[in-house]
Parts: structure tokens; sequence; C-alpha cells
């Protein structure tokens, strides 16, 4: 696919097309970090956890207030915006979805639209409908390596989330709670007959989903410096798309999954027509859907008869 | 002229073969049975015949009115309309609907009547309803369920449950029943009645009856040829005695029980 | 004439009925031009949301972009309405816009359809995005501007013709043999299918109609409005008559019906806490899920209490 779009535009340099690349890394890196509360949330309860996306925009929040009114730095604003995320990720679920464990699907997803609505609007009644532009936290050094341009954001965006990633996978791999999130998400019945708390360990992906798209929020403020109570939807669909691609369920392919998808939208933009960036992603995803629906690393599942 | 002719059937799942050269042949009017031990590939094959696999190889050709069609490979909604239809192992009616509405479902590929008369309610839309009613009503006379028409399915008591699929499969007027494992989950009593019936039907209706049965007694007693699958392949077939005294399947499969 | 059965007229006759005392209310303006907006929305709310029910109701698929049907409706309607500036172009749009959708819901349906649950509905929003863009980057459409000054057909007569018109087709639908078709993939797929029935075909048809239905809805809408562009008809509108839906039960349609005119009744009420109202009405979604999942009716119909004595006699 990347070839194609080289041949089709025949007068873009390699540089160019690098920039692209770097660009695409950037936001496909925020897209990796939303689309892993996603699938690891989707592979647990199978639910297509529709305030995710908000989760990402208070945590985007939570950073700007800590920076412009506590006057913190960028880790510290990193990791107060992944706590509280978090704890409200484990209260949304509490709340809103526990109860429903045993309703229908379709129920569940409504609430989870209810409660995307509800943080939204919560949060335009208490700091308005404007758009807010982030405090600078870094500082806006560039490195040029020929013709490429690499910011400083750019740098911290990718270092955070390969440290991010690096954490989870220690953390799903290695330890208990990992290993009792595995067992959950592959049969709920059987692992709680193996004496798993299944509720804590559902509260538990719950939390470390919405940290990361805590996390998330607060990078993409850095990286677009605006902000406003909508800007989770369109993300979070997107983030949802990437761990779709990836193949719902699988870790490394919400990561794979969110860098594809970043990719393909700044080459969208760079090389077509950016009206169409949200469009082509979305027939992205109807592609994959049809052609693979289990997504690159998923498994197959088929109903038995 | 066999009215089934199922020749090299074989069916693999990644490296597993489920079906493995598989043969049969069904005369018409019969009442056969299909005995194997569990993980035999007994539901694989069912699911073979009635489309919700794609075999790997093999061929199965079903005769309707002296005209012999390959079968193997269709969609299982074009496999029932040529004449196949069936149950299921585990209950698959429409349980939150009425027992009419279950079999007015199944009669809707015979129904007369296009899209336009269905949203404007024409003559044709009146006469096709009273007529699937009463069609309906006659095939749930014959075990009895004429009275429950508007109870919920899954209300009713299992064994009827049982019955009510069974009537639902014929509603599609097939030439060939499958029923898989009809007896499963019955007590002796409702056994037999079941045994009963699924004789009667066949000579009433002038239908062809495959079986899967785990319920020994049942299929020794009622089915005319039994064939036996093991690990894939059809190790054995015969009348009821012959398979009694065969060796290979007292090995395979009542040497468990014996 | 077997449609002419004792039945039907005191239908009609109560169709009829309804008709005349709102026009009488509407002129002797007891409803005032206000309240007569909330009549608009109802309508074409219950259009979208009983049609927006055959889909993911009776038929079981879950669709997420219903907003993107009204929208091809919507377009199709204020364009030939504004070259065409008479009744006869405002019915010829209606119907255009209706046949465009549900040939759109064709082309996206035979695709879309073989996915299953959580993917179709995601399959189904990214469609609709994709039709959203679509108009935002067509010349004919005006981009993000949107159509102005398309002219006002749509009166309370052309409302409730259409409303009625949608309610008895689709009920007539559900009763007949292909509507059960519809109900039996939704019970069961796997059954369905082993009984004879082209799950594909029925779940393309009963996608096609939601899309004809939600053309028409857009339609009158456009000329109910004047204005329309691309924003309306986004991710959030789909959702908003999926709430509908939900609301009123999956598999009802008087509970569609009811649930219509209850939350357009109480976004009216709330229309004077502006900025608390979405707030309130995400907490009544959620409220309302926690407490009562199945919706208002489940699958029942309001018609059904009154039949109790007469059960055994229903011909459907």
């Amino acid at each position: 696919m990347l070839t194609c779009f080289i041949a089709t535009k025949g007068g873009a340099t390699l540089d160019q097309f690098l920039q692209q690349i770097v660009n695409g890394v950037s936001l496909g890196s925020i897209y990796a970090l939303v689309a892993l509360g996603y699938t690891m949330v989707y592979g647990i309860i199978k639910l297509i956890n529709f305030a995710h996306g908000d989760v990402y925009m208070v945590g985007a929040y939570v950073g700007f207030a800590v920076t412009t009114y506590l006057g913190l730095g960028f880790i510290p604003a990193l990791i107060i915006s992944m706590v509280t995320c978090a704890v409200l990720g484990m209260s949304i679920e509490k709340i809103a979805y526990k109860p429903l464990r045993n309703s229908t699907r379709i129920a569940v997803l409504i609430t989870a639209i209810g409660v995307s609505l509800l943080l939204e609007y919560t949060m335009m009644y208490f700091v308005g409908p404007e758009v807010r532009s982030y405090p600078k936290l870094l500082s806006p050094k560039v490195f040029k390596f020929g013709n490429i341009i690499i910011n400083m954001q750019q740098i911290y965006i990718v270092l955070t989330t390969i440290v991010l990633m690096i954490i989870l996978q220690y953390v799903v791999n290695k330890t208990k709670v990992g290993k009792a999130m595995r067992a959950v998400s592959a049969d709920k019945d059987a692992a709680q007959l193996m004496g798993i708390k299944v509720d804590n360990t559902i509260s538990f992906t719950f939390a470390i989903g919405s940290a990361l798209a805590g996390a998330g929020g607060v990078l993409v403020g850095i990286y677009y410096n605006s902000i406003d109570p909508l800007m989770g939807m369109m993300p979070g669909l997107k983030a949802f798309v990437a761990a779709v691609f990836g193949g719902i369920g699988s870790i490394p392919g919400a990561m794979i999954g969110g860098l594809s998808i970043g990719m393909l939208e700044t080459l969208v933009s760079g090389y077509g027509n950016s009206m169409y960036r949200d469009a082509a992603v979305f027939a992205f995803l109807i592609l994959i859907l049809i052609l693979k629906p289990s997504g690159l690393l998923g498994k197959n599942t088929k109903e038995k008869v | 002229m066999s009215l089934l002719t199922v020749e090299k059937l074989t069916k693999s799942f990644g490296g597993l073969t489920a079906v493995s050269n598989a043969n049969m042949h069904i005369e018409k009017g019969e009442l056969i049975g299909l005995i194997g031990p569990n993980g035999a590939g007994k539901t694989t094959f069912f699911n073979l015949l009635t489309g919700v696999y794609a075999p790997t190889s093999g061929s199965i050709k079903l005769d309707v009115n002296g005209e012999k069609k390959e079968i193997s490979g269709l969609k299982p909604y074009h496999v029932t309309k040529i004449g196949l239809a069936r149950t299921f192992q585990n209950i698959r009616l429409f349980k939150d609907l009425t027992v009419l509405d279950n079999i007015r479902i199944a009669m809707h590929q015979n129904v007369d009547y296009k899209l336009p008369s269905a949203l404007f309610r024409s003559n044709k839309y009146y006469e096709e309803e009273e007529r699937l009613k009463k069609e309906a009503e006659e095939l749930l006379d014959i075990f009895k369920l004429t009275h429950k028409k508007h109870e919920i399915a899954k209300n009713l008591p299992y064994g009827e449950q049982r019955h009510l699929e069974i009537v639902r499969a014929m509603a599609t007027k097939p030439v060939l029943l499958l029923l898989d494992e009809p007896a499963a989950g019955m007590n002796p009593n409702e056994t037999v009645q079941l045994t009963e019936t699924i004789a009667k039907i066949r000579d009433e209706f002038d239908l062809t009856i495959l079986l899967i049965e785990h319920d020994m007694s049942l299929v020794m007693k009622i089915c005319e040829r039994i064939y036996v699958l093991d690990y894939g392949t059809m190790i054995a077939s015969g009348k009821p005695e012959e398979i009694k005294n065969n060796k290979r399947v007292i090995e395979a499969y009542l040497g468990e029980d014996v | 004439m077997k449609v002419l059965n004792k039945r039907n007229i005191l239908t009609l006759i109560i169709i009829v009925a309804i008709y005349a005392l709102v026009q009488v209310l509407i002129t002797t303006k007891v409803i005032s031009s206000f309240y007569e907006i909330t009549i608009a929305t109802i309508c074409i709310n219950i259009i979208l949301a009983v049609s927006l029910n055959l889909v993911t109701g009776f038929t079981g698929q879950f669709s997420l972009g219903h907003a993107g049907f009204m929208s091809i409706g919507a377009y199709a309607g204020a364009l030939v309405n504004m070259s065409m500036k008479s009744t006869t172009g405002f019915l010829i749009g209606i119907i255009l816009g209706a046949i465009v959708a549900a040939i759109v819901g064709i082309i996206i349906g035979i695709p879309t359809l073989r996915l299953k649950g959580d993917y179709l509905a995601i399959a189904t929003l990214g469609m609709a995005e994709i039709i959203r863009v679509v108009f935002l980057n067509m010349e004919i459409t005006n981009g993000a501007a949107g159509l102005n000054g398309i002219p006002r057909f749509t009166n309370w007569l052309w409302l409730y013709v259409f409303t009625v018109l949608t309610l008895i087709l689709i009920s007539n639908f559900v009763k007949s043999s292909q509507g059960r078709a519809c109900i039996s993939i939704r019970e069961d797929e796997i059954a369905a299918e082993s009984m004879g029935i082209n799950t594909t075909r029925y779940k393309v048809m009963a996608f096609a109609l939601g899309a004809f239905f939600a053309g028409i809805a857009g339609a009158l809408y456009s000329s109910y409005f004047y204005f329309i562009n691309p924003t309306m008809f986004g991710f959030q509108k789909s959702i908003d008559i999926l709430v509908i839906v939900v609301f009123g039960g999956l598999g009802s349609m008087t509970g569609s019906v009811i649930a219509a005119v209850l939350l357009a009744v109480i976004t009216t009420l709330l229309q004077s806490l502006s900025s608390l109202r979405m707030i309130i009405y995400a907490l009544l979604l959620i409220v309302i899920m926690l407490f009562r999942p199945q919706g208002l009716l489940g699958t029942k119909e309001i018609t059904d209490m009154f039949k109790f004595g007469k059960k055994y006699e229903r011909v459907e």
C-alpha cells in the first residue's frame, strides 16, 4: 500500500514521505494507547466501551489543569492524569456496567453511549465548550535529519508510548493480575471456578485501559496544542478501528493497529485530501471487517452447531 | 436407486480430519441410524449434509424426482429447499416465538406471495396466511401440540420442545429428515413414545429418515440399517443384528459399555 | 377485497379522527407554532425509529448508521424540491430520496450484513461516516455549508400521512411471511438458515426497507427545517434514533412510537435548561438501561394488551 502511495505521487520526494511516516508514527502512538483500552475491555467483557474516548478527553483536561494551575511538568502531569483516569474508569465500570453484566449487549452498549454523553456534557458544563490551548510543556527544540524534521513533542510521544507498552507487556505477561486478566478474557466462568476474582480483574482491566487513555490525552494535548470537551469522539472511534484492525482482544494487535491507522491518516492527508481522512479510516475498517474480521492478530471463532 | 448418495466425503479443520472418506447410501423410505462414540464426527457429518460446513472433498447427491442433485457446498437454506431438513442436538427453536410461528417460519419457502403483497395485504396474502395456519395446525396434530399453538416455545416442557423441532423440520416438506439425537435428555418413557412417533411419521408422510442417536436401544429397535462412525471413518454398516455382532463396532463403541 | 375487514376499517376511522383532531387544534391555535415543531420532530422520529426497529429490533441486525440513510433522503429530497418548487416536486423528492436510500442500503448491506453484532454496528457506523464525508465534499450538496432555502412543503398533513403509511407498511411486513423470516434471523440465525430461509436476502431486505423509510424521514426533515448540512447527520443522530428504539423496546413498534413522543416531550421541556439538557438526557439513558434494559415494552405491542379476550381468534 505504501508503494502505491508513492507511485501515484510521482513528484513526491522520499524526504516528504519519510516526514509523513514520522508524523504518522507520532499520531499512531496516541491511537495505539487509546486502542489498548478498547481491546482489553472488549477482550474481557465484550463491550465496545464508547466512553473510552471520553476518558481520554478527561485525561487531556486533567493534564491541562495540573500544568496550567499548579505549574507541574510533563512527567507529573502524565502520572496524575493516568491515576485520575484509572479511578474514573473503575468507577464507570462499577456504577454503569457492572449491574448490567447479565443484560443484553445492546443494553450495555447504550449505557456506554450514555456514559460517553455524560462525560462530554458534564465537562462542557464546567469548562465551557470552547477550545483551549495546551501550555507549552516541552522545549520547542526541533531536530533535523536532512530535510526531515522531528520535534520534541514527537520524541516524547514515541518514548512515552514505548515505555508504557513495555510496562503493560510486563504486567500482562509476568504478574499474577495479568495472568488473571488473560484467564478471565479466555473464559470468565472457568476463571471464576479456578478462584480468580473476576470482578476485581475486570476493575483492574478498566483501570489500566483508562490510565493508558489518560496518557494518550496528555500526549495529544501537547501534540496538537488544543483540547475541547468533544475531542474524544472521533479519535475514540478511530482507536476502536485500530483495535479491530489489529485483532480485538490482542494487545500487540492494538499497537500495530494504532500505528497503522495513524500512518494511514497522515498519508491520506499528506498525499490526498485531508477532508477524506476520516472516510479513509472507515473505508479501511470496512475492508478489514469483510476480508479478515478477526483482524491481523485476532483469533478466529466460529459458532458451534 | 438411492435417495441419498454420499461418496468419499471428507472434512478437515486445519490438521484435524473430522470426517474422512465416508460413504453412505440411503434408499427411499428407509429409516437409518448413524451411531458412533463421542467425538466420532457424527454431528460434523450432519453439518456437511445440511450445508453448515462445506466439505473438503467428496460428493453428496440427493435424488429429487428422479434427478440427482449435488448438494455438497450449497448453503443450508438451499439444501433445505432441495429437500433435506434437520433438527439440532442442542435444541435450536425460535424460543421466544410462539409454537405456531416456529412452524410458519419453516413453511416460508412454500409461501406463494411476494413482498408487495405482504406490504399492501393483497387477497393472496390473506389466502396464503389462512392456508399456512391450517397446514401448521395439521402438522402440530401429529404430536398433539395444536392446543399449544399460542404458547411461547421456551415455555414448553423439554420433551415437547424436541417434538416441536421435529414438526418444524417437517414443515419444510423434506424428502429426507435428519434427526440429531432426538431422544437426548429424555426419560425412557418419553423415548418409547418418541420411537413410536418417528416410525409413524415415516409411514404417514412417506419420509426417509436418518437419525444420529446415542441411545442404542432406540436405534436397534427402529432402524432398518445402521452406519457406524469412528474417528471420522465409517467402520461398519448393516442391519442391527449385524452391527451388534460386528467386532470392530464392539471394539470401538460397544466395548465401552460391555 | 379481504383487506376491508372490520378491524382494518375501525383502524382507518381512528387514523382519520386523530388527523382531524390535531388539524383542528392547529387551526384554532391551541397548538402553537412552537409545539408544531415538536409535532414535526415526533413524526420524523417515529418514522426513523420504526424503520430502525425493523433492522435492529425485528431482524436483530445492530445498525449504528441510520442517520446516513436519513441524510441521503434529506439531500435528494431537498435538491429535487429546490429545482421543482411545488408539491409535486416535494413528493417526487421524497420518493426519490427513499429509493436512493434503499439502493444505497442494498449496496452497503450486501457486504456488511455478513458481519455480526458489534462488528456490524461499527461497520454501519463507518458507512454512515463515509456518506457524511461524501456529502461534505460534493459540490452539488454545497459541502460543509450545506443547503439553504429549501422550500417548506412538509406540514401536518404530509407528516401524518407518511408516519401512518410507515407504521402500516412496516407493521404489515413484520406480520407477513417475509417479516417472520426476518424475525427468525434475530432469534437464531443458524436455525433460520436450516429452515430454508436465505438469511442474507432477508437481512438485506430489512436493511433496504429500513433505509427506504429513513430516506422518507430525511426528505420530510429537510423540507420542514429549510436547511441541512452534513453535521446534522453524524454519529450523534444515529445514536439518537437508536436510543428511541431501545428505550421503547427492541422489536416493539408501538414502543418506538411511545418513546419517540416521550423523548420529544422531555427534550422540549428541557429546552430551558439548555446547558444541563444533555447531562440530564445522558443520565436518563443510563438510568433507563440500569432499571429497564429491555425498554418500555420489550418485544410486546401496546395493542396486545387489548386482545386478551380474543387471543385465540386472531388470524395473525
